[in-house]
């Protein structure tokens, strides 16, 4: 079994849990550049959606997963049980994306 | 005079988008969102028997939204006389809804009949920024839950 599986609920139905082997975390901060700062800035004249932004924190929040599988791929877990996201901003123009979890072994 | 009149035509340009592009927005969400009814949505962590067998995979969606010109306005006026900042009330609920949406066309997308465990998280990107720009990113996240037969 290769892929990891994820969840943000304690179980995985069907599965027993046969291992547990901690919190593994990944971050990412990002800054956004100046392209799209610009159309951000003519965007919160007349308002709406922030695509740019929008595509930049869901890539950020991938990345910050894939660092999080990596951690509990390479101590031999097979899920990440309990998935939780945090986002905090760093300075004005920086975010940083968490994600954690607990690693287990399902069978 | 200059920078009252461009002052002017901001307010007057974001008032009149702002609006056209609020309105259209929730007309969206609401047809989105009863197009969506049929996939469940819980906050809670247990999945009862009836959804079991299946397989289950994290989903989400995420919206940043930015308010007009005219809000911001709005919204400092009211800030010095206190009392319900309405311009600010539906930006956040746009975003939200938004990303409810997005979240359950995922799970749709992966063929899943109900999402457990939704967890909505909001956070302002641009808090301390020079220029007076007004945003917020709202996550929403669950577990989507994939019958599986056999």
């Amino acid at each position: 079994m290769n892929e990891i599986i994820l969840t943000n609920i304690e179980t995985i139905p069907g599965r027993e849990i046969t291992q547990h082997l901690g919190l593994v975390q990944g971050n990412t901060v990002r800054a956004k550049h100046v392209g799209r700062d610009f159309m951000a800035g003519l965007k919160n004249i007349v308002g709406g959606e922030l695509k740019g932004y929008t595509e930049l924190l869901q890539e950020a929040r991938e990345e910050s997963v894939a660092r999080m599988v990596e951690q509990a791929r390479s101590i031999g877990a097979n899920a990440v049980i309990n998935v939780r996201f945090s986002t905090s901003s760093v300075t004005s123009g920086a975010a940083e994306l968490f994600a954690y979890g607990t690693a287990v072994v399902v069978e | 005079m200059l920078a009252l009149g461009i002052t002017l035509a901001l307010l007057v340009i974001g008032y009149l988008f702002g609006r056209h592009a609020e309105q259209s927005h929730f007309e969206r969400l609401r047809e989105a969102e009863a197009q969506l009814q049929s996939l469940l949505m819980f906050s809670e962590k247990r999945i009862p028997p009836q959804f079991q067998p299946c397989e289950v995979k994290l989903v989400g969606g995420n919206t940043v939204i930015a308010v007009d010109y005219f809000k911001v306005m709005a919204a400092a006026l009211r800030n010095f006389f206190g009392g319900r900042v309405a311009a600010y009330e539906s930006l956040v609920e746009r975003a939200r809804r938004e990303s409810i949406v997005r979240m359950k066309r995922e799970a749709q997308a992966l063929g899943a009949s109900a999402v457990f465990n939704v967890r909505i998280e909001t956070s302002s990107i641009s808090k301390g920024a020079k220029e007076q720009q007004v945003s917020v990113e709202v996550y929403a996240y669950g577990t989507a839950v994939i019958p599986r037969h056999g």
